[in-house]
């Protein structure tokens, strides 16, 4: 019988400059979609001052070969103007920012403050039975965030997907 | 001067701005006001044709045998969606079109109203570009930036959905080109290092190949003259794509033949022993390939495409040069100089031994005509007429493209990306329409031709005089060929059942019907159909179960092709059943 076959991946960041003209979020999507690439996280925003500009970060995870085609893809899209592979490039910033609702008394609630100072997660909201964190960070930091608030009384998360910057003067 | 005009004429206008000259289409509600603008222009002619896929495959044909692109009109919904099999077509065959869809009013949009389709939605991925207009002021623009997306670089489809309010409000036209900055560049030539490492390598090849595809025709007629120049210049042999035939002269010494699936024996054993592949607008697809881990083992490659993501997408190359085919032809010949390529006399005696294989001969049938015979003589007795031929998709197409040949650019209009049954009676008649003076013959299967028959009626209303050469075996024989190699001569559901009587289909159209039963009357039924100053049809009976070999089964090595007289178990296991 024969068996789908699997391949060795690695997660690269992609920063997608791009028109910000109607549909080009499906395209950058469908593109994915239709090609089979997976989509770890997508976060768009408009960033030009007349705003025709936007500015898409994707992560994603494929093997070498695979990412190098993501990229060419993307390149040849009309209303792409540049593609940044982070990863490939080197020292770069990853940030990623997250709402976390947690519920609970006495004991938990202390200890669930405790652990939000540790992170620097901010207090957003709160009642006497609820706390809402805003924490930022790498999604590693988030993930281990979530994971201890999990045993305290984690009602809801949201989170943004992640932001990507070169280190340094230049803009990448 | 500057004065309000609405939409469809500001449309109208800047199409023959663009020097367009036919609009393949059919009407609609949501195309109406484009309809009216386009009564009586003496400028454009709209052809009108029986089915939407036949607009596109029409303009497709046009496009691919002048080198102009071709612009299609169609209304929303059903119009659009018709349309689409014409534009993955284009897409995969990097066809330059542009595609007119009307689109219900801008008001209505999202609404589920009366022959609304997401035009833009279906189409994103099988378009190069696609753009929902939302108001007359950027017409001019969006059309003028649709051509050069269209044709520039890697050429393909580009649609614009036209809400019917678009069409009917108006705004400034002054009849200038429009003032738009390109947003859209694609690099042409190569780096001066990248071009003086493809000569070295060249020049100390002992075994090259230049290995051409359809980049090289997209590129124009000059590509294909430089092709020839860089050839007499390194003395490589030359192989080609089925969508790069006719770049290459088929009667010149070095050519090979067609490589892959059902190319020649000494095509694809020259790729699998070649120390360097010289690919010149070709894509490493699937049918030429063949078995990935055993392509080209021992060969260094070079890669000339216009298209970045075509580089190392399944195959890795050691040079890639990104650029249009013509121009970095045109700096290799320069950067080559006064060299002298290495002494090739060993591999072309190599290349000779293959040759005598003949991987192209196929028995004689007593009873029955056999197809790859029909081609030849229909070769032999057009060929001084320099024809334009079409096909459809199936064993039909493939031996017309082993047995007949070609010798330059644009001569051959096919379907190979997509491979879709239908395309070429409305390719045909776009390709006589731009070459009004030319033998325009589509080489036809009994199952595809009935796929786009209705497109018969476009022929006879425009008068014009494309021949349809039906290669009768009544099957779908392409299907049944592969279920008698890989499922033990299981034929479900591959018999043409239920055949019209293609004659009499052709006289009830205004056509002239020619029969061809037995080899006897092949040649005066082939010289009648040219001598016809009309459309024909000729239903050529042939033989029922003939096989076109050479072939490489799916999953197989270059190395592993099956010629006419080996034997063949009629099975294969999963992992090869489960490749296209
Ligand atoms: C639109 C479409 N549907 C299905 C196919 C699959 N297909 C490929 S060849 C073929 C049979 C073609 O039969 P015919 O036109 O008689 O050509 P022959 O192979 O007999 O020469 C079919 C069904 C296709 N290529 N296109
Ligand atoms: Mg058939």
């Amino acid at each position: 019988m024969m068996k789908i076959k699997q391949e060795q991946s690695e997660r690269h960041v992609l920063t997608i400059t791009v028109d910000n003209e109607a549909g080009i979020l499906a395209k950058i999507a469908g593109l994915f979609t239709a090609r089979g690439y997976n989509i770890d996280s997508l976060t768009v925003a408009d960033i030009s001052e007349n705003h025709s500009i936007s500015r898409i970060t994707i992560v994603t995870h494929g093997p070498p070969a695979v990412i190098d085609q993501i990229h060419a893809q993307l390149d040849r899209l009309v209303p792409v103007h540049k593609v940044v592979d982070l990863t490939e490039m080197g020292a770069h910033v990853e940030r990623e920012m997250a709402l976390v609702k947690v519920a609970g008394t006495g004991d938990a609630r202390v200890e669930a403050l405790r652990l939000a100072d540790v992170f620097r997660a901010k207090v957003v909201d709160t009642t006497t039975s609820s706390f809402v964190f805003e924490l930022t960070g790498t999604p590693d930091k988030i993930d281990r965030f979530v994971s201890l608030m999990r045993e305290l009384g984690l009602v809801e998360v949201g989170r943004t997907g992640v932001v990507g910057m070169m280190r340094g003067a230049e803009a990448a | 001067m500057s004065e309000e005009r609405s939409g469809a004429v500001i449309l109208v206008e800047s199409l023959a701005r663009q020097g367009v000259e036919f609009v393949f289409g059919y009407p609609g509600g949501a195309v109406l006001p484009i309809y009216d603008a386009l009564f009586n222009d003496a400028r454009i002619r709209h052809i009108l044709v029986r089915h939407e896929a036949g607009a596109a495959h029409a303009a497709e044909g046009y496009a691919r045998s002048t080198g102009k692109p071709g612009v299609v009109l169609v209304t929303s919904g059903p119009g659009a969606t018709n349309a689409v099999t014409g534009i993955a077509d284009a897409f995969m065959d990097s066809i330059p079109l542009v595609v007119i869809t009307g689109q219900v009013p801008t008001g209505l949009i999202g609404s589920d109203a009366f022959q609304e389709a997401d035009t833009i939605g279906i189409t994103r991925h099988c378009t190069k570009h696609n753009y929902l207009v939302k108001d007359p002021a950027e017409l001019a623009g969006i059309i003028d930036e649709a051509f050069r997306i269209a044709t520039t670089g890697r050429p393909g489809p580009v649609v614009i959905d036209i809400p019917k309010d678009v069409q009917i409000a108006s705004a400034q036209w002054n009849g200038a080109p429009p003032q738009k900055e390109s947003r859209y560049n694609p690099q042409t030539r190569g780096s001066d290092k990248d071009i003086a490492r493809a000569i070295e390598l060249l020049a100390n090849a002992r075994a090259p190949i230049f290995y051409t595809g359809g980049g090289v025709i997209n590129s124009g007629p000059h590509a294909a003259d430089l092709l020839r120049q860089l050839q007499e210049l390194t003395g490589a042999p030359v192989t080609s794509t089925l969508m790069g035939l006719g770049a290459f002269p088929a009667d010149h010494a070095d050519w090979l033949g067609m490589l892959g699936m059902h190319g020649t024996y000494e095509s694809n054993m020259a790729m699998n022993q070649a120390d360097l592949v010289v690919c010149i607008g070709a894509r490493f697809d699937d049918r030429v390939t063949g078995r990935l881990d055993a392509f080209s083992p021992h060969s260094t490659k070079i890669h000339i495409d216009i298209d970045r993501s075509s580089i190392n997408k399944t195959v890795t190359v050691d040079l890639p040069i990104i650029g249009d085919c013509g121009e970095v032809l045109e700096q290799l010949i320069a950067a080559w100089g006064n060299r002298k390529p290495q002494n090739l006399s060993d591999w072309k005696a190599r290349i000779d031994g293959w040759r005598t294989r003949k991987s192209l001969a196929y028995p004689r049938d007593p009873q029955a005509i056999m197809p790859q015979l029909a081609i030849e003589r229909l070769f032999e007795l057009t060929k001084h007429l320099d024809p334009v031929i079409s096909t459809e998709v199936g064993q039909h197409q493939m031996w017309a493209a082993q047995h007949f040949h070609f010798f330059g650019p644009n001569k051959w209009l096919t379907s190979g990306g997509l491979g879709t049954m239908g395309y070429g009676l409305p390719a045909a008649i776009g390709a006589q329409l731009g070459n009004p003076d030319s033998l325009v013959i589509d080489i036809a299967g009994d199952a595809s031709i009935q796929m786009n028959i209705q497109e018969l009626g476009t022929a006879t209303q425009y008068r014009l005089p494309v021949k349809v050469f039906i290669l009768n075996n009544e099957w779908m024989g392409m299907v049944r060929q592969w279920q008698e190699l890989t499922y033990e001569s299981r034929y479900s559901e591959s018999y043409s059942d239920s055949l019209p009587d293609f004659v009499r289909l052709a006289e009830a159209y205004g056509w002239k019907g020619i029969r061809i039963e037995d080899e006897s009357q092949l040649d005066a039924g082939i010289q009648a159909m040219i001598d016809h100053p009309g459309p024909v049809i000729v239903d050529c009976l042939v033989a029922k179960e003939a096989n076109c070999f050479p072939m490489i089964p799916s999953g197989a090595a270059h190395t592993d092709m099956i010629l006419y007289g080996d034997s063949v178990a009629g099975t294969m296991d999963d992992e090869a059943k489960a490749l296209v």
